[in-house]
């Protein structure tokens, strides 16, 4: 059991080393998806472990928010790239003075 | 547990890549290879439905929405190489690190007790067993989960919903303001004629000829006379024409 959690702690850290690393939004969005990936993993092994099927409900759950949440974000870069031909997330800095 | 420890160095090596691809696409490869080696081992934690829908919802949808919004985007649009913040991949890779090893060493090494498994719970299958966690105790969540989707297919639609800043010109339209024009200024309303009529040659760049033999610059796009590359000295291939049939006049008497 303690593998698959630290297979899961890993590719958690890895996904949030890329959020803080790249710059591509969409790079920076696709680490995001790694990390709930990475908590569905651990949700699955614990649903294992405790041998009742609730943690596979809440794996499911998460991926349906995973599902709404790239369709949303998705489009946002969509139109931040429409408005200012970049997906650069060190280039929508407006609000700086 | 031999699926595991042959699909973990490939996710983790895969989700390496994630962060020191160059290219955008390169990332979205090594992201599938992570989810649907993630779906494997939901198959071999006893999690069948689990790993359809990883499949089916993961490398399936989400993974071709990212593909295409890369295409739709420009695959081109790589990172910038400066830092914004001076030194910040150095101690994103620091803080890590140190979160990386404290928690795989804080929480993957106290989980304790004995595994159960999941024969009993899954013994009417696994899509049973979740079905009836899912219509039974968890089924107001299972409700807002609709109202969730379509309000995120509502927002996607408004965010990328373009607004049309010139009203459209239809055909009616175009006809309209022709016969306004042929009426106001007398501009022929039909089609233009094409570059090249009457004249030596029937290229692009060769204006029409009227039959008084003097060229037309509107048969010509204005695009190439803008370029200046109309063809240089047309008087002179009418000079040409004129004296080309010069000598049968001669001829003649």
């Amino acid at each position: 059991m303690n593998e698959y959690i630290t297979l899961s702690l890993i590719l958690f850290t890895i996904g949030a080393v890329g959020v803080l690393v790249r710059r591509n939004a969409i790079i920076v969005f696709m680490c995001i998806e790694l990390m709930l990936n990475a908590t569905n993993l651990a949700f699955v092994s614990f649903s294992r472990q405790h041998g009742n099927l609730d943690g596979q409900v809440a794996a499911f759950f998460v991926m349906v928010v995973a599902a709404a949440e790239v369709v949303v974000g998705l489009s946002i870069i969509v139109s931040i790239y429409r408005a200012r031909r970049t997906t650069s997330v060190d280039d929508s800095n407006l609000l700086k003075s | 547990m031999t699926p595991f420890w042959v699909l973990a160095p490939i996710m983790v090596i895969a989700a390496l890549g994630l962060i020191f691809a160059r290219k955008a696409v390169h990332a979205a490869l090594a992201l599938a290879v992570v989810m649907i080696s993630l779906a494997v081992l939901y198959a071999a934690q006893g999690a069948p439905f689990l790993f359809a829908v990883q499949i089916i919802v993961y490398t399936g949808a989400i993974m071709m929405l990212f593909l295409f919004v890369l295409m739709l985007v420009g695959v081109d649009s790589s990172d910038a190489v400066r830092e914004t913040i001076a030194g910040q991949r150095f101690f994103a890779a620091v803080i890590g690190l140190v979160f990386g090893i404290t928690a795989v060493l804080a929480i993957g090494q106290t989980v304790s007790g004995a595994v159960v498994g999941l024969r009993k719970a899954n013994e009417n299958g696994n899509p049973y067993g979740l079905a009836e966690l899912l219509f039974g105790k968890y089924v107001l969540a299972f409700e807002f989960t609709s109202a969730l989707l379509i309000t995120a297919a509502l927002g996607a639609m408004v965010l990328a919903h373009k607004e049309r800043l010139t009203p459209r010109h239809s055909q009616a339209d175009i006809a309209a303001r022709r016969m306004r024009e042929y009426a106001e200024s007398g501009r022929h309303p039909g089609p233009q004629p094409t570059p090249g009529v009457f004249a030596r040659h029937n290229a692009v760049d060769t204006p029409a000829l009227l039959p008084d033999g003097t060229p037309l610059e509107s048969s010509i796009s204005q695009s190439i006379i803008d370029r200046g590359q109309v063809r240089d000295g047309f008087d002179d291939d009418i000079d040409k024409v004129v004296e080309q049939l010069r000598p049968d006049e001669e001829e003649e008497k």
